[in-house]
């Protein structure tokens, strides 16, 4: 059995973000004194490849809010969903797959670079997306679908005006899992060439240099927190209102 | 008016055909109520949703006001008929107001008509639109679901409704007010109207015309007095219940059985409105121990007694029709 990811209040979706920040922090002050110094020393670094970092994220979570809606309304529909759970089932197993061997395989027919990177993250963000949308619209009640059949809707009315707004704090959910999903895993993308703030994190661990590694955690927990607040405003904008508890 | 012909619905289930409506056959008159009644897998609930072909039939036709349905489009033809569930079905995301739109916007009426027609429905049903308009279902009570779901199948002015148990959800007390609401505006409405149930008070109250259904076949088509006083078959004499003759008393007034007999007014006896319903009568007659009722009209004045006797041989009568 698939199940939807349910969507979280405004804030609760970034606790996770929020607390990894603040073990960071803690982290970070119980080396030394002047440890916030050395970490902002590396700005002009956070700055530039977190411009690297949020490229990759946008363009691969973008794409994959493209691919992945459609998706899960194409299962969704009547005639397709008896196929549904097998395409689930093949989205779960790529799922499975470590994050480390998908963007090497990424990489052993993309190369190295921005391309296969952001095609790994791509991949990874599908799911989530993907998943919650179907679920989202197979959880639309019979009798609400049946009620817009009886009042003579064609079938894309029914989607658009009845089954979609009635999903969207399920898919909404679901691209919130995603985006953190993806922006905590870009700085692994930083191994196959896809540069962002992976690099300082990978860059300090190889120099023993604390700060420096410090320097690109923060930063993409800090990313990672304001996409999901965004993310979080954006849903309350775009949910019905007789839909929000 | 509706007419069914031959109406067959036949489904296929690992290899089974399962006949769940067997060539139904019937003619509901404009303006009347006709409830299909039976107990849980009789064919009724099919037999409606052919109607809309939200069930496609396997066979036979639906006419309406003499029209053969099956030229029209699925769309075309449920938005020329109002349909209410039993599970009432608002949309959560839309206002009140878009709900009761749904099929006029559809039908692209103008904005200014529909949103005006929705108010004046919120009216007919003592919903104050000033309040309810802009409200979500989810902040409505059961009771006034209802009453919504009901107005939003009327909104485009369908001269057919099809109603699924449509006051099934809803506790004992209230339902009977939405009732005896929903019959004053159909005095006025006139609509041709399919009603499920399962309940054979509330068939005897709403229906013109009760059709009973048993197995996938029409077994008995009257009215709600000629079915209890004549079950076709013994299954329908069980359907209706052993207390069918106490239950024919709702269908007559004190009027319809009472002698008009001005001269000889027994001051003792308690009194009756005319226009009370024999079953109120009865009771009363059983509760006071009197021998007879005093019958008195809207004036006050008695114009007529009622007695044990009468009662009975109204029952007796044969039928007019």
């Amino acid at each position: 059995m698939l199940k939807a990811i349910p969507n979280s209040t405004l804030l609760s979706g970034s606790v996770k973000w929020l607390s990894i920040l603040i073990i960071f922090l803690l982290f970070g002050a119980m080396f030394e004194e002047g440890t916030l110094d050395e970490v902002l020393y590396y700005l002009p670094d956070i700055i530039y490849l977190g411009g690297q970092h949020l490229e990759l994220a946008l363009v691969s979570g973008l794409l994959a809010v493209l691919v992945a809606i459609p998706l899960g309304v194409f299962l969704s529909r009547p005639n397709v969903v008896k196929y549904a759970e097998y395409v689930m089932q093949f989205l779960n197993i790529g799922a499975t797959i470590p994050t480390l061997a998908l963007l090497a395989m990424s990489m052993s027919f993309l190369g190295i670079g921005f391309l296969p990177a952001a095609f790994g993250l791509f991949v990874i963000t599908l799911l989530p997306i993907a998943r919650n949308t179907y679920t989202g619209l197979r959880s639309v009640p019979n009798f609400l679908t049946e009620a817009a059949n009886g009042m003579g809707m064609t079938p894309m009315q029914r989607l658009l005006r009845v089954e979609f707004p009635n999903s969207l704090s399920v898919i909404f959910a679901g691209v919130r899992t995603a985006f953190s999903l993806n922006i905590g895993t870009v700085p692994i993308a930083f191994l196959i060439g896809g540069g962002g703030l992976g690099e300082l994190v990978f860059m300090g661990i190889r120099l023993d240099d604390t700060p420096m590694m410090l320097a690109g955690a923060v930063a993409t927990a800090l990313l990672a927190l304001v996409f999901d607040v965004l993310l979080g405003l954006l849903s309350q904008v775009c949910i019905p209102k007789g839909i929000q508890r | 008016m509706i007419k069914l012909e031959k109406l067959t619905k036949i489904f296929d289930s690992h290899g089974h055909r399962v006949t769940a409506a067997d060539e139904i056959d019937m003619e509901v008159a404009s303006g009347e109520i006709c409830v299909l009644l039976g107990p849980s897998g009789c064919g009724k609930t099919t037999t409606l949703k052919m109607i809309n072909r939200i069930v496609q039939p396997t066979s036979g036709k639906v006419f309406i006001n003499g029209d053969d349905t099956s030229t029209l489009q699925d769309t075309e033809l449920r938005r020329r008929i109002g349909y209410v569930i039993q599970q009432i079905g608002l949309f959560p995301n839309m206002t009140i107001e878009d709900n009761i739109c749904v099929v006029p916007d559809l039908l692209g009426w103008p904005k200014a008509k529909s949103r005006a027609r929705a108010k004046e429905l919120l009216d007919m049903v003592a919903l104050d639109p000033s309040l309810f308009l802009q409200r979500y279902p989810g902040q409505l009570s059961g009771g006034q679901q209802q009453r919504v779901g009901v107005i939003r199948a009327l909104a485009a002015d369908a001269p057919v409704m099809l109603m699924d148990e449509p006051f099934g959800a809803i506790d004992p007390i209230n339902r009977e007010i939405i009732q005896d609401e929903f019959l004053k505006m159909q005095k006025e409405l006139k609509k041709t109207i399919l009603f499920v149930s399962h309940d054979i008070d509330e068939a005897v109250k709403m229906a013109d015309k009760i059709a009973i259904f048993s197995d996938g076949k029409l077994v008995q088509f009257d009215s709600p007095n000629d079915l209890l006083a004549n079950p076709a078959n013994p299954f329908v004499e069980g359907f209706v219940g052993s207390d069918r003759a106490i239950k024919r008393l709702k269908l007559f007034s004190v009027q319809d059985a009472m002698l008009s007999l001005q001269d000889q007014v027994d001051q003792g006896s308690p009194i009756i409105s005319v226009n009370s319903n024999l079953t109120d009568a009865a009771s009363l007659l059983y509760n006071s121990k009197a021998n007879a009722l005093n019958c008195i009209d809207e004036f006050n004045n008695v114009v007529g007694h009622l007695t044990h006797d009468q009662i009975s041989t109204h029952l007796n009568t044969p039928l007019a029709s």
